[in-house]
């Protein structure tokens, strides 16, 4: 074999293999083209873009030789967008006074008073939440009709495609996004962790808690770190014990995990004492609901894309990342090939609960408390969106990058059910036969698209897919 | 004739797999056929029994011309396949098996007694006594494949397929089972039977046909071939010599294991010789697997000592093993040697992983180096290091994992069952490889089932019976087979 021959080769079978392993960001693409059509509406531009967009469908210099009134709501969208007007028109050598701002009772006061001064003003300038009521009262005074009222332009743009509503996307999907890096890993090893929604919650509550036994709403910032720090590895540790069932004690993952959710949900209401902790400092919410100062990002998505920029690496790029591969891929050969398997199935539990501990700060950030009914069935999503994402469940396969996307799917999805006006319950259906399908696709990748299965007795239907694998394969290969 | 098929084709996405194929059967003969892994013959079966359809060709039956669209118009025509993986429900009972599908009942009920005595019958020809009510689960895979045959008789079948049927056994009962199928065909049934073991088909078969790329090439009587031209008619190239071997002098004593003791092996001892490749003979559960999981430290130890140049080893861990310059190529290699859906580079990386790696970031240049290294200096046959290992035939996964323990510098290399399942031509690849190893100054050990191949290519072999060494023998040419299983059993 010559390198050359490598190389091409790689080529070749790894953009096939970039399709199957990211074919479904070509989904998640289309659902956002599908969801940007179904949502597009009227759109009214306010502050400096509505002015600017007036000024784009109105010639200037026409306007110099009138004299025009700038007339808005007390509001401060509206006191931006009249300032904005008021300049540019100065500028453009126009007779303008300064804008008038009131309610719709000062706005009528004020024309009644100009028309009986016989005011002779030729536009009024108005911002769109103001239209109607300087419209309605124009067309009611007989000394103002022929005055012509103006608004912004408007323009057509889809709801879902707007910076407010994919940011609400984003900031929905980072609790379920950050743990699903963790269950990404558990899954891989062909295991899997039920005990992430209990921990969300432990984890929110008892750093409301460590807060609030540090100062509550006084808490200083050293106090906050500190109490985060002990809801995050109060979960690592109950992940660890998990892994320690699943490994010293051959405990299947699906049993130990589910006892540590029982156990975990038990232990937030002991903790909260069934009550939500509302007794956090104001500036708790800088992670859930603070933005990064340039581009506006919510903070707690940039720490959900830096996770998975690490996560990423760390599984295709370290030695901890193949051996995770190798031990969902086959735990015994991995044993033999002198991979220490219970280290690394112990780590990656006890990583899956660091994650959810974090989940959980994120939320209590988000919604500035800590109550044990926070993360309920939020494993089931977690779960769905590593599946999604093109993960076996048999393990040894998957994408941390591709539950990123999975994640969205499943955000995507529900963001624009909501948008689209799809009824709560019919929303539970769709996303229901969602998951199903991308468990289907995975099925059929496995078997392969072409191994058409016909009406056979099962014994021969198994025996025959054997078969057509090994004539695709075997029978082609062995020369 | 009891069964013809003429000129048959069948072509899969990319490959030809029967060419233009034909074979005969008559009533009461014993019919082997045999070819390399991907010759055809499985696919060839599978037109007969009816999992597959044929693109072209005719095929009849007792002269009649018949097109089975599926398993079961073959089974209603007579033809019963059996195949290496049983299709018997493990929870059943002997008799619900035997009878699954085509219930004897008596006034809507099932007639559980007029089954148990019709199981007892069939049983009772195939010459064992097997209770009718006891669970498939509970019988030993011998037994398990005689309820196969069992069943076939009641569903009175003509012709029997049975695929590799003695993959599984142990002499004995391959013995017994070659005397239940020539009872069998003495009574007027057609048997095919397919199988690797090329002593077996020159002893037991009336008739050999030989398939080679999709075609059949000859069907002789079985007297008229010799060994040789067998091997040479399924690799389609005159062979010198089946079991190539180099004369390497013996050196100094390399490897010594000292009363090694654990699962059912007790009290072992012996040592390896640089540049000798040892041998390790024994029946189905003589724990030779064993002894070599133990040497591993796969299988924990109950006590015995291992030593690397004459230094004493701890041996707790596959991972200590690893470090101290041994491995083991299992015997099963799908299940305990690879990941089968990770790609050939990751298979072969796993176990050096961290010595092109720093801290934990892999060098992954290096690392395709060092893989593209070893598989031009081996020969391994993949169209990339990102294939996945499922699709490599036999031979080159074998070589990918050979190659994967030298990069880990390992001295000691432990072979169970080297060339188990895979085809003749890569078989002989393999024990070249062995012994370049050997010449290259590795200590090879080899456990085989294979005589013919134990006596072909070791210069020493150890025997073992019942977890223990029952016997040595050092003048490998003059030894025979009979004078290993004398000390075997």
């Amino acid at each position: 074999m010559t390198t050359n021959h490598v190389n091409s080769q790689t080529r070749s079978s790894g953009l096939r293999r970039l399709l199957s392993d990211y074919g479904m960001a070509v989904v998640l693409i289309l659902l956002c083209l599908l969801f940007s059509i179904l949502t597009v509406s009227e759109r009214h531009p306010t502050g400096v873009s509505a002015a600017r967009s007036l000024f784009e469908e109105t010639d200037l210099s026409s306007m110099a030789a009138r004299e025009v009134l700038i007339v808005i709501q007390a509001s401060t969208e509206d006191s931006v967008f009249g300032h904005a007007v008021y300049m540019r028109l100065l500028a453009a050598g126009c007779d303008v006074e300064k804008p008038m701002s009131g309610t719709p009772e000062e706005i009528r006061t004020w024309l009644e008073g100009l028309a009986a001064a016989g005011r002779q003003s030729d536009l009024i300038i108005t911002s769109h939440a103001c239209f109607p009521v300087v419209e309605s009262i124009r067309s009611q005074m007989a000394g103002l009709s022929a005055i012509e009222v103006r608004e912004p332009p408007s323009y057509r743009w889809p709801t879902f495609l707007l910076a407010e509503n994919l940011k609400n996307v984003a900031n929905q999907i980072t609790v379920i996004a950050i743990i699903a890096i963790g269950m990404t890993m558990v899954i891989i090893t062909a295991g899997i962790d039920l005990s992430v929604g209990s921990l969300i919650a432990l984890s929110a509550v008892v750093v409301a808690w460590l807060v609030g036994q540090m100062g509550g709403n006084q808490a200083t910032t050293g106090a906050m770190i500190v109490a985060v720090l002990g809801g995050t590895l109060l979960c690592g540790t109950i992940g660890a014990f998990s892994g320690l069932m699943v490994t010293r004690f051959s405990i299947p993952p699906f049993i130990a995990t589910l006892a540590m959710m029982q156990v975990a949900a038990g232990l937030a209401y002991i903790v909260s004492q069934g009550r939500p902790i509302y007794q956090l400092p104001d500036n708790f919410i800088w992670l859930g609901r603070g933005v990064d100062p340039v581009l506006h990002v919510p903070n707690a998505v940039i720490l959900m894309l830096v996770l998975y920029a690490v996560a990423h690496i760390v599984m295709t790029r370290t030695t901890f990342g193949r051996y995770v591969y190798a031990v969902g891929g086959n735990r015994e050969a991995a044993r033999l090939a002198g991979i220490r398997v219970n280290l690394v199935l112990f780590a990656v539990y006890a990583i899956c609960g660091l994650l959810a501990g974090l989940g959980g700060v994120v939320m209590a950030s988000q919604l500035k408390s800590g109550a044990p009914t926070y993360g309920l069935t939020y494993e089931l999503y977690v779960i769905a969106a590593v599946v999604v994402g093109g993960t076996s469940l048999m393990g040894g396969e998957g994408r941390i990058l591709g539950t990123l996307i999975g994640a969205f799917i499943i955000a995507v999805i529900q963001n624009g059910m909501n948008l689209t006006n799809v009824e709560s319950y019919t929303q539970k259906v769709i996303l229901g036969l969602v998951i199903l399908a991308a468990v289907l696709v995975d099925r059929l990748k496995q078997t392969g698209f072409k191994a058409k299965i016909p009406k056979l007795n099962k014994d021969a239907q198994s025996e025959r897919r054997t078969q057509v694998r090994l004539a695709d394969k075997g029978e082609g290969n062995a020369t | 004739m009891l069964v013809e098929m003429r000129g048959v084709c069948k072509s899969f996405p990319g490959v030809r797999a029967v060419d233009g194929a034909s074979f005969d059967l008559q009533a009461g003969e014993l019919h082997a056929l045999v070819g390399e892994n991907g010759a055809g013959k499985s696919t060839l079966i599978k037109i007969l029994t009816g999992v597959y359809e044929a693109d072209k060709g005719e095929i009849t039956l007792s002269g009649r011309p018949v097109s089975f669209r599926q398993p079961t118009d073959a089974q209603r025509a007579g033809i019963a396949a059996i195949y290496q993986e049983f299709t018997l429900v493990p929870a059943l009972t002997v008799s619900a098996n035997i009878f699954l599908g085509h219930e004897e009942t008596s006034r809507g009920l099932l007639d559980h007694s007029r089954e148990r005595a019709l199981t007892g019958r069939l049983l009772g020809r195939l010459g064992v006594a097997i209770d009718p009510d006891a669970r498939v689960a509970e019988l030993s895979v011998a037994h398990q494949q005689l309820v196969e045959i069992a069943r076939a008789l009641a569903r009175d079948a003509r012709v029997l397929v049975m695929d590799e049927p003695t993959a599984a056994l142990a002499p004995r009962e391959v013995g017994h089972l070659f005397g239940v199928l020539r009872e069998l065909a003495a009574d007027g049934i057609g048997i095919i039977f397919i199988s690797h073991r090329l002593d077996e088909v020159l002893s037991m078969a009336h008739r050999i046909t030989v398939i080679r790329d999709g075609v059949t090439l000859t069907s002789r009587k079985v007297d008229e071939f010799s060994r040789n031209v067998l091997i040479e008619q399924m690799v389609g190239r005159p062979i010198e010599q089946e079991y190539p071997k180099e004369k390497v002098p013996a050196g100094d004593v390399r490897f010594e294991v000292r009363l090694l003791s654990g699962g059912s092996v007790e009290d072992v001892s012996f040592y390896a010789r640089q540049g000798e490749i040892l041998g390790i003979a024994g029946l189905m559960g003589a724990g030779r697997t064993e002894l070599a999981q133990l040497i591993f430290g796969a299988l924990r130890k109950t006590s015995g000592e291992v030593l690397v140049d004459g230094q004493r080893v701890k041996i707790d861990t596959p991972r200590d093993a690893i470090r101290s310059g041994i491995c083991l190529l299992t015997e099963d290699r799908k299940a305990h040697g690879l990941m089968l859906k990770a790609s050939a580079r990751d298979n072969f990386a796993l176990p050096s992983l961290k010595s092109w790696s720093r801290l934990t970031w892999i060098d992954r240049h290096l690392e395709l180096n060092r893989f593209a290294g070893r598989v031009r200096d081996l020969g391994i046959r993949l169209s990339g290091p990102d294939q996945p290992v499922e699709e490599l035939s036999g031979g080159n996964q074998q070589k990918l994992l050979v190659a994967r323990w030298l990069e880990t510098n390992s001295r000691i290399i432990l072979f169970d069952e080297p060339t188990r399942g895979i085809d003749v031509g890569a078989k002989y690849e393999m024990y070249l490889l062995i012994g370049r190893l050997v010449t290259q100054g590795k200590v090879v050990i080899v456990i085989s089932s294979e005589l013919p191949e134990l006596l072909g290519i070791c210069d020493r072999i150890l025997v073992m019976r019942k977890g223990q060494l029952s016997g040595e023998i050092t003048n490998v040419p003059r030894a025979t087979q009979a004078e290993i299983m004398a000390m075997a059993v």
